[in-house]
């Protein structure tokens, strides 16, 4: 497919962490190549032909399942629709034992999406088919954070040099962290924006960190914004959305000091009027649909490249 | 506690004898009389071979005493049992543990005491004692029937598995123990600030994504308590501990004269929070494994006596339950079977102190703050003949497979190791022989 300079060796996709700048622009010209078949009217090629891929959903989800969903048929593969509402643990069985089950079906590819961290990693020391991470609690959402920088090498043809600013609930957030990694090794400067009690310890991570929406929005090239997860705040980390919306929202005010190109984002679902304006979600500088298109062919080319990893 | 009496002799030569409470680390004898210590040097009498155990090589020490370990019964026998945690602990050379009541149901009253002990002896193992809970149900609201259970012998209370939260009650639970003289013992964790954490608190949680527990949480209840303890002095234990602050805390306080001591497992001394990265559930435990600096700290405070008990938490659970999701599985390791060579790993090794002084955080410590010292811990004529002989120097490799316990949640298998038990002698009949084994 794509003329990469290297060879993918990967059999699973667990985290951005611990790819190379090569591998990850190799999956983005790879999903270059998969745009292109997306595009014509017959929406196919034979690639995974043969091959079955089980959607694992422990953790609601639209977008990301469908996503993965199309992707896979429009590889030619089989495809197992598989949703539990919480742990395995529910109805007695373990999530190995359930992995192993459908393994023992024939299953050659596992995209799971859980809400505790690492699970993904569990399970591939456990089983034999290759492991996609769809996204697992607040550790890691790779392909979301792949279609990000596809969608922004898109419009600016490189990421090298751009000032990105990722803003919200960045402890809880998964996309951030594969943001983080993926744009950072591609060489953008990453700002991370929030108030401090939803800021994690950074550590030796190579972001800035500020508190202030204002004081960075003038420098950006893209905006990130990221949905306040209700769902996993234990407590409230800010006194009330209106003044969430007042200091780090993206509303059509603040947009008139950014940049007049800026590139807007989110991963989706929006609190519309909340961390972002309804007006400028849906304007000129959006990218938020483009996203939605282009996570296909990212998970195209991330299935097709595990699925032809070596053992 | 009440094992038949033996009226048999039983001579350990040659060995080298460590008894840190008296003092005494010289190559010489011990005899052993009617199940109790009868002499400590050259004995001039002469026993039949049988009756003859030669510890050339060896080091002969009081037998050693864990004050926490979790022996799941009543309620989760598939994990353990009185029976299976007693084999384990004298391979492990323990001739004494004493079982935390967070079983289910909790162990919190007279008969539920009178029950472990009686698993225990029948087991004919190690001695089994237990601590009662220290509020009903470890709810934390209401005092537990601390009198009554201590009058069955209990050897102190604890709500262990979680810290009592409210002040108030910690405090009148304080003072009421103060009545029977026995420890209150705090697994110090404030779940406010805990939360929902599994691992520390930190970078580390950032990169993994999973929820952290703040060092604090431990620290500030640590610190409460202490202040709470101030004006009632009585016996007060800090759990395994694991943070830098909790040993500045309670070096602090021992300073002050407040009367507290403190225990620390063989994992918080070995293992940091880098350990979790691969997500394997057999690094989570609670409090979870910290940082390289905290491990400096603890290390340090062994080596300053502010430590003064080491203990194994010896935690069992089901391999299917540690098989699960690292959020959902539970916290907690095994470690009756492997903790002298971890100890001496951590410790002996790395130069941090002397055999003696391990071998006092193992046996007359440990017997002082549960208050069975008048019995236990020492070569004292007429204690108990609980003797534990290990080989310093043998090499080996931890393989959890040959692990007596049900259990298998460990760490450190495969590690290579220093220092192995070879005989365990309870009441002066020999409970376990690696030969035999």
């Amino acid at each position: 497919m794509a003329e990469g300079k290297i060879e993918w060796t990967r059999k699973h996709l667990l985290g951005l962490r611990e790819l190379s700048r090569e591998e990850i622009e190799l999956i983005l010209d790879t999903a270059k190549s998969f745009a292109e078949v997306n595009k014509r009217s017959i929406k196919k090629t034979p690639v995974l032909r043969g091959k079955v891929v089980v959607n694992m959903f422990f953790e609601d989800s639209t977008r990301t399942r469908n996503s993965f969903t199309l992707a896979s048929r429009r590889l030619s593969a089989d495809v197992i629709e598989f949703t539990k509402k919480s742990s395995a643990l529910s109805k007695g069985e373990t999530l190995l034992d359930t992995a192993r089950n459908l393994e023992a079906m024939g299953v050659d590819l596992v995209v799971i999406r859980h809400n505790a961290g690492g699970t993904p990693k569990l399970l591939s020391r456990s089983i034999d088919a290759c492991v996609v991470n769809a996204g697992d609690g607040f550790h890691e959402h790779p392909t979301q954070a792949l279609l990000d920088v596809y969608t922004i090498r898109e419009k600016f043809g490189s990421l090298d040099g751009l000032k990105i600013g990722i803003v919200g609930d960045i402890a809880n957030s998964r996309v951030a962290r594969s943001n983080v990694y993926a744009m950072t090794k591609l060489g953008a400067e990453v700002t991370l924006i929030g108030p401090p009690t939803l800021m994690p310890p950074i550590g030796d991570l190579p972001v800035k960190v500020s508190n202030s929406f204002d004081d960075v929005i003038e420098s950006l090239d893209v905006v990130n914004m990221l949905r306040v997860q209700f769902e996993r705040l234990s407590s409230n980390p800010f006194p009330s959305k209106r003044e969430y919306t007042r200091l780090f929202g993206l509303t059509e005010q603040r947009m008139k000091r950014a940049k007049d190109n800026i590139a807007v984002m989110h991963p989706g679902p929006m609190n519309r009027g909340m961390e972002i304006e309804s007006s400028v979600a849906d304007g000129a500088n959006s990218l938020i649909l483009k996203q939605v298109t282009n996570g296909i062919a990212v998970r195209m080319a991330v299935l097709f490249l595990v699925s032809r990893a070596p053992e | 506690m009440g094992n038949k009496i033996n009226t048999n002799e039983l001579l350990i030569k040659n060995g080298r004898v460590i008894d840190p409470l008296n003092e005494i680390d010289s190559v010489c004898d011990v005899l052993i009389e009617a199940g109790k210590i009868c002499e400590v040097g050259k004995p001039h009498k002469e026993l039949p071979e049988e009756k003859v155990i030669d510890a050339s090589g060896k080091i002969v020490c009081p037998g050693f005493i864990d004050m926490h370990v979790h022996f799941r019964e009543p309620g989760d026998e598939e994990e353990e049992t009185i029976r299976s945690g007693s084999h384990a602990a004298v391979a492990g050379g323990y001739t004494s543990v004493v079982c935390m009541p967070n079983t289910d149901p909790t162990i919190q009253d007279e008969t539920s005491i009178e029950f472990v002990h009686r698993m225990g002896r029948q087991t004919r193992k190690t001695h089994v004692y237990a601590m009662g809970a220290l509020t009903k149900d470890r709810k934390g609201v209401e005092l537990s029937e601390m009198g009554l259970m201590a009058g069955a012998g209990a050897v102190g209370f604890t709500d262990d598995g979680t810290g009592l939260q409210d002040a108030s009650v910690m405090r009148k639970a304080l003072k009421y123990a103060s009545m029977f003289g026995l420890v209150v013992s705090q697994h110090c964790q404030d779940n406010s600030l805990a939360g929902n954490g599994v691992i520390n608190a930190g970078f580390n949680s950032t990169l993994l994504g999973l929820p952290g527990m703040s060092p604090l949480a431990e620290e500030l209840m640590l610190w409460r308590d202490i202040q709470l303890n101030k004006s009632i002095k009585t016996k007060y234990h800090a759990q395994h501990i694991s943070t830098k602050g909790s040993v500045d805390i309670i070096r602090r306080a021992k300073q002050e004269g407040i009367p507290v001591t403190c225990e620390v497992t063989p994992h918080h001394l070995l293992l940091n929070e880098q350990t979790v990265a691969e997500y394997d559930t057999n690094y989570k435990m609670n409090p979870p494994l910290r940082t390289e600096e905290d491990i400096a700290a603890l290390k340090e405070a062994v080596k300053e006596g502010v430590i003064d008990a080491l203990i194994t938490d010896h935690a069992p659970h089901l391999q299917s339950e540690k098989e699960l999701e690292f959020l959902y599985a539970p916290f907690g390791i095994i470690g009756l079977e492997s903790a002298l060579p971890l100890f001496e790993k951590a410790l002996i090794e790395d130069g941090i102190i002397e055999w003696s002084e391990l071998i006092a955080m193992l046996t007359c410590r440990p017997a002082e703050i549960l208050g069975i010292n008048d019995t236990k811990g020492s070569f004292t004529k007429g204690k108990w003949g609980d003797v534990t002989i290990f080989d310093p120097e043998e090499k080996w490799q931890i393989d959890v497979n040959k692990f007596i316990s049900k259990a298998r949640n460990c760490p450190f298998h495969g590690w290579n190791v220093k220092g192995r038990v070879s005989c365990t002698i309870v009441g002066g009949e020999v409970r376990y022989s690696s030969e035999r084994n």
